[in-house]
């Protein structure tokens, strides 16, 4: 399985397994995401999306296949170390610290000082500040900076989560529903966001949101019960009988 | 960010209120006896205070705090007892010059393990060096393999149970359940007299502000907030690139080291060190400490070890039977009713104090006050050092006042 060839893509699943007590979440998936590519992936509830997300960033382990970013395996690296080969996670549900200020959930995702004494002799520097008043801005947050966290609107928290992400300008940002519980007026401020931030780096989102789903996506991926149903543009696959009558139809 | 000066402010006066109270207050108000007391308590503070870094901010609670305690304070004991051991000073056992409980237990020449312990440098290294390695091997064995929680808790609280038997087993090496006693002098000086007990008080209270000075430092560093952010959300910090299980080895060996501090302190103030401060009930009580004090505050930690420790002296002169029950209902106490100890109840009667004054709510440089009533997401920031809740100026004064009223009477 080691002996695979090297793609040009940017990530590269190939034969990717999973079970959880015999039962398959992700099985046997091949998905291939290009360098500056918008992917979204839908499916069901249970297809295994959030487990694809889990696999690729080291928070589950798979039982075979290969994980290969920039063609290098990471399948077997920690969590700390995927992000800083610059892959960044965002949770289904709003994963931020929310008895931290906006400003200092962002300074500790800043990319420096990682280390306990990096942290610990950590300054607070103009560069930093600029990079994150940077960040706050484009999330929306920039006037929000000194508020605990737990006080922002679920939406603000969704963009909180994605800004401490953009923070470590990783090259593949995975995003889980990142417009859940969005009013439709925060969803078209986040679509507007995530156009903005792809310009240098991929984007795999999940996202139920089909009218959502149309604003961003550059290519479509169904998963259905661990595997892939269907993968194209937007229009192939809402056209697609398969994707209608387990998705889409209901 | 401009909280900077409002930061040391604070910072200063409630340092100076416990200085007061520490160095000039209890000096002058109490006998040599009770002052000693008040030193004996001290040296339990700095347990307390590395509980606050590790559990309050971290959320890593060790139950067996004790054994850093233990380790600290025997490694102190052991250069005393072989400075009282002199062949003269032992020349009615049957092999002079060795501890006498060895010469008891039919050993006939010092153990290796001791002999480090004839060097004053070595053993001042010993201090600290031997309860951090043990902290970092045991943060190594659990927190690389994400042991933490309730688990956590109920290991560290087996390792002083081990330690313990190991101790009182160990009669030859280490004096068993008796300990290590009959300790007189540190480097030729009578440590039993009036003067010497004083003197080294006031060195507990120099050591202590060693301690609470780098304790601040790491709270308000962003290594602090990552502890908060650790203990909230531990896969969020991993995902932002942190190696969380290094993080709380780090804060795992800090809390261990000045454990250890107060450790030998605790040997020199008191002329002893015995098995019954390194177990499961010691520890414990050391957690309570530190949950009467309010968690997250570094000076709450020594106002909650010196009201506990009062009431325990008060209390068990005159009910012994009564006090493990008092402390029983105190935990619960604390924990349904205070959940952030004293430094909650005096923050929010500064709070009550101020109000009228000034609308904190809407003042430009402070941040949102958030709601008190809630106990699991205790407000931090990174200007939290001491105190719970952040609005506080001038209401410092009250933070000390409430613990002072509790201890002048000890
Ligand atoms: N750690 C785990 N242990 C056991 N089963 C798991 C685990 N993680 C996921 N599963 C199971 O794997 C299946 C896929 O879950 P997953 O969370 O990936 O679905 P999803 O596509 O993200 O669904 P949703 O749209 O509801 O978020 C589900 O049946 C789930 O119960
Ligand atoms: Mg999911």
């Amino acid at each position: 399985m080691s002996i695979r060839t090297n793609t040009d893509y940017m990530l590269a699943l190939t034969d990717l397994s999973v079970s959880f007590d015999g039962f398959k979440a992700v099985d046997d998936l091949n998905l291939f995401v290009d360098e500056n590519e918008i992917r979204v992936i839908i499916g069901p509830n249970g297809a295994g999306k959030t487990t694809v997300l889990d696999l690729i960033c080291g928070k589950t382990r798979s039982d075979s296949g290969s994980i290969k970013f920039w063609n290098e395996e990471i399948s077997h690296l920690n969590e700390p170390r995927i992000v800083h080969k610059g892959i960044g996670r965002k949770f289904q549900t709003p994963s931020i610290y929310e008895d931290l200020s906006v400003f200092e959930n962002l300074e500790l995702s800043y990319p420096r000082g990682h280390d306990v004494f990096g942290a610990l002799f950590f300054k607070r520097d103009s560069e930093v500040s600029d990079r994150l008043q940077e960040v706050a801005e484009s999330v929306f947050l920039e006037d929000h900076l000194d508020k605990q966290a737990a006080l922002l609107s679920h939406g603000q928290k969704q963009w909180l989560e994605i800004g401490m992400l953009l923070i470590q300008n990783p090259k593949l940002l995975m995003l889980d529903e990142p417009v859940a519980g969005m009013s439709i007026s925060e969803r078209e401020k986040t679509a507007e966001l995530l156009n903005r931030i792809t310009r240098e780096r991929s984007v795999l989102v999940v996202e139920h949101d089909m009218k959502f789903v149309e604003d961003i996506a550059h290519k479509v991926t169904v998963l259905h019960q661990g595997r892939i149903l269907a993968e194209g543009d937007m229009d192939t696959v809402q056209n697609n009988p398969d994707v209608i009558e387990v998705y889409l139809g209901h | 960010m401009n909280f900077a000066n409002t930061v040391s402010w604070r910072h200063m006066l409630s340092m100076a209120c416990l200085l007061l109270l520490l160095a000039i207050v209890l000096p002058i108000t109490l006998d040599a006896f009770r002052l000693n007391l008040v030193g004996k308590y001290l040296t339990y503070a700095f347990v307390a205070i590395g509980l606050v870094l590790c559990w309050g901010m971290g959320g890593i609670l060790s139950l067996g705090q004790g054994v850093f305690f233990g380790l600290g304070g025997y490694c102190m004991a052991m250069f005393l007892k072989l400075e009282s051991s002199t062949p003269e000073a032992t020349a009615i056992q049957s092999t002079p010059g060795i501890p006498d409980f060895m010469d008891w237990n039919q050993i006939t020449e010092l153990p290796a393990l001791w002999i480090p312990f004839q060097s004053l440098t070595l053993t001042l290294i010993a201090i600290i060096a031997v309860p951090v390695l043990f902290a970092f091997l045991i943060g190594v064995a659990m927190f690389k393999r994400r042991v933490s929680g309730v688990y956590f808790a109920i290991i560290t609280q087996a390792i002083a149970a081990i330690l313990t038997i190991l101790i009182v087993g160990q009669q030859g090496y280490t004096g068993g359940v008796n300990g290590i006693t009959d300790l007189r002098t540190f480097m030729g000086w009578d440590i039993r007299s009036d003067g010497a007990k004083t003197v080294l008080y006031f060195v507990t209270i120099a050591f202590l502000c060693l301690v609470v000075f780098m304790a601040q430092f790491i709270s308000r560093s962003k290594l602090g907030r990552l502890l908060v952010a650790v203990r909230d959300q531990e896969d969020r910090v991993r995902f932002s690139g942190y190696e969380v299980a290094n993080i709380k080895i780090f804060i795992f060996c800090v809390a261990a080291a000045f454990s250890a501090i107060g450790g030998a302190l605790f040997t020199l103030q008191v002329g002893f060190m015995s098995p019954t401060l390194v177990g499961i009930v010691p520890s414990i009580e050391m957690v309570i400490y530190c949950a009467v004090g309010g968690r997250l505050s570094i000076l709450g930690a020594i106002y909650g070890t010196l009201l506990v420790n009062w009431a325990k002296t008060s209390l068990s002169e005159s009910f012994p039977e009564l006090w493990l029950f008092g402390l029983g209902a105190l935990f619960i106490a604390v924990v349904m009713i205070f959940p952030k100890g004293l430094a909650g109840v005096a923050n929010s009667l500064a709070d009550r104090f101020r109000k009228p004054r000034l609308d904190v709510a809407s003042s430009p440089d402070m941040p949102t006050p958030v709601d008190d009533s809630n106990a699991s997401s205790t407000p931090l920031t990174s200007t939290t050092h001491q105190s719970a809740t952040r609005h506080s100026r001038p209401g410092s004064a009250v933070h000390g006042a409430a613990g002072a009223a509790g201890d002048i009477g000890a």
